[in-house]
């Protein structure tokens, strides 16, 4: 699919478009078609969750991949998005939603979300490795239970439904086709972004701050600002996969962003590849053809159809053990192999 | 070179002070005392060695002075300013660099992008999510210290596939980043080979007058050509000052240090 290698070094000259790999075009051509022969099923629940999953985890992927700080808190960025976005637009629990208009709504989603985000970069930023996971993971269980138990606001454990997306330009956005191009929309619109802020002074310094934080100081930059500004950044493409999560399943409750989705968007973006902003799509279209049809194959082969998270944890220990790169690592190693030298058994480079 | 307005106000306004000035600098590792009382001075512009054996408390001086591990006692001024409270950056927006003794690169960018951080470290809008355009200054400047160093065939190419020595060059070239006035420079020849070695020299000697620096070398002959002034240390404390050529006829120092390194 994608080249991992395309994120590389500071582009030598030729034009932007004439340098994207013809993998991308083939991609790209046979996403934009797909609506034309596939069941609605495929474009709504695969696809389209596909998208979503993959643009809460390229958040995580941006934050881990190029910042070294694995948080798990993102999924629940992303159920703040949506329950803000329950709350103050429309929903079927007329005693709490605000039926604000969409303009109204989405901006308020987004913001809080980012400011969510932020908070949490702020207390996650001053551990490492796995404390910030820790830290992250007790906002999020923290999160869980208290959306679960607070009925004035989050209305506890049955949550929202009848959250419908807004008809915009005459279009019914719940309608397969039109939520599939805007879920693919929004996830082309976050892949690209994040890869264009990667090679950005913002992007770069975060990547630096990944390999050696005290050389970052050493060299003039605030390292702990720029590390709650990568969270603050991250929460958007979050914050937008989670409205959309939210207008998929046209509801949203505590489990929505409960441990086992929070473990989800980590599993999703360690299975595709945390090294280029394509491998959590890749991860979240595996993760989401797994979940649809293993529980099909299982039954078939006798067993208890509610296994496919074996199938799944098995894959993951797998990706763990022979690729820590995930799936693009595995993709990159095969491209490799006639690439590289005999004698030294290292990567031929072209300068 | 390319100074903000920032950093021109701020040098014409000290100019006529001491480059770096250190008044009973102390370092404690709980039990251990790694810096004693250490005092120092250096004008504008002065190319300073330091030499002692190992554990005389050279590189925590670097990192008192750099700001990496503050001093637990005395004070620090460069340029007639007190940064011994200072943050690492707040210290290298005023002027100083410095180079590790191990290599701290970033490993997984390219050379030219570690060169482009140094050169942004010191600028403004370093929180840009703007991709830089080619003709940005920050960008200039990193093709242009990558070619000083020697550097440009390996522009692209990420930091973890370069040789020892390359790295070595690169730390030179990112301490040479924005208007450096005062270099620390930790064991730059260390692993380099005799060419290396030569070419190094020759980046030191040829800085422009007004940047100085304090190199900590055991190598002799690159220490020696380089500085106009040695300062001796020993167990954490200032053992000795002077011209190189004094101190290499004393004999204290020649029993201390220069009889350890065979030449």
């Amino acid at each position: 699919m994608a080249d991992p290698a395309a994120n590389g070094n500071t582009d030598s000259g030729g034009s932007r478009i004439g340098r994207v790999p013809a993998g991308y075009w083939l991609a790209g051509a046979f996403l934009l078609v797909v609506p034309s022969f596939a069941s609605n099923f495929v474009m709504y629940q695969i696809f389209g969750w596909s998208f979503i999953l993959g643009m809460i985890s390229l958040s995580l992927m941006f934050l881990a991949g190029y910042g070294g700080m694995f948080s798990l808190a993102q999924m629940t960025v992303a159920g703040l998005a949506g329950y803000v976005v329950a709350i103050c637009g429309t929903s079927a629990i007329t005693d709490i939603s605000q039926n604000w208009p969409w303009y109204i709504n989405i901006p308020a989603a987004l913001l809080i979300a980012a400011i969510f985000a932020t908070i949490v970069g702020w207390l996650a930023v001053r551990t490492e490795g796995i404390y910030t996971i820790m830290i992250t993971l007790a906002v999020a269980s923290a999160f869980f239970y208290f959306t679960r138990q607070n009925y004035v606001l989050f209305n506890g454990f049955s949550g929202f439904n009848g959250i419908f997306p807004p008809q915009l330009f005459g279009v019914d956005w719940r309608n397969p086709i039109a939520f599939y191009y805007l879920a693919l929309f929004w996830a082309v619109f976050w892949y690209l972004a994040v890869l264009y802020v990667s090679r950005s002074p913002m992007g770069l310094a975060l990547q630096g701050i990944r390999d050696n934080p005290r050389r970052m100081a050493a060299l003039g930059f605030d390292v702990t600002l720029h590390r709650v500004a990568a969270y603050t950044f991250a929460a958007f493409p979050a914050a937008i996969g989670g409205i959309l999560l939210t207008w998929q399943s046209a509801q949203i409750s505590p489990g929505t962003a409960g441990i086992g989705p929070v473990i989800d968007i980590l599993v999703i973006a360690v299975i595709g590849g945390l090294r280029h902003p394509i491998g959590p799509f890749v991860g979240a279209f595996v993760y989401v053809i797994l979940k649809s049809f293993s529980i099909d194959i299982l039954v078939a082969l006798g067993m208890a159809g509610e296994r496919f998270q074996l199938l799944i944890g098995l894959g993951f220990l797998a990706i763990v053990f022979w690729s820590p790169d995930g799936l693009l690592g595995l993709w990159a190693k095969l491209r490799d192999l006639n690439r590289r030298d005999p004698l030294i058994g290292r990567l031929v480079r072209r300068l | 070179m390319r100074l903000s307005d920032r950093h021109v106000g701020r040098r014409s306004a000290t100019g006529s002070s001491n480059a770096l000035e250190l008044r009973g600098v102390s370092k404690r590792f709980g039990a251990l005392l790694a810096l004693d009382d250490v005092s120092l001075t250096l004008r504008p512009g002065e190319r300073r060695a330091v030499l002692g054996s190992n554990g005389a408390g050279k590189t925590t001086l670097f990192n008192c002075i750099s700001g990496d591990f503050p001093p637990t006692a005395g004070e620090i001024r460069l340029y007639g300013e007190d940064i011994t409270a200072f943050p690492p950056q707040e210290r290298i927006r005023r002027g100083l660099r410095r180079t590790y003794q191990i290599s701290l690169l970033f490993t997984g960018l390219s050379v030219l992008d570690n060169v482009y951080l140094a050169c942004r470290g010191v600028l403004r809008r370093r929180f840009s999510m703007l991709r830089p355009s080619r003709s940005e200054p920050a960008f200039l400047s990193a093709v242009e210290l990558v070619e000083l160093a020697g550097l440009d065939e390996v522009g692209g190419v990420p930091v973890s596939e370069l040789s020892y020595g390359q790295q070595r060059q690169l730390e030179i070239a990112m301490a040479l980043a924005g208007a450096p006035r005062l270099l620390l420079l930790d064991e730059p020849a260390a692993g380099l080979s005799p060419t290396e070695r030569q070419a190094l020299v020759d980046i030191l000697k040829n800085l422009p007058d007004h940047i100085g620096f304090v190199i900590i070398e055991h190598d002799m002959d690159v220490a020696l050509q380089v500085s106009e002034f040695v300062t001796m240390m020993h167990n954490g404390r200032v053992f000795k000052e002077g011209k190189p050529r004094e101190l290499e006829s004393d004999a204290e120092v020649q029993a201390l240090y220069l009889g350890e390194v065979d030449g």
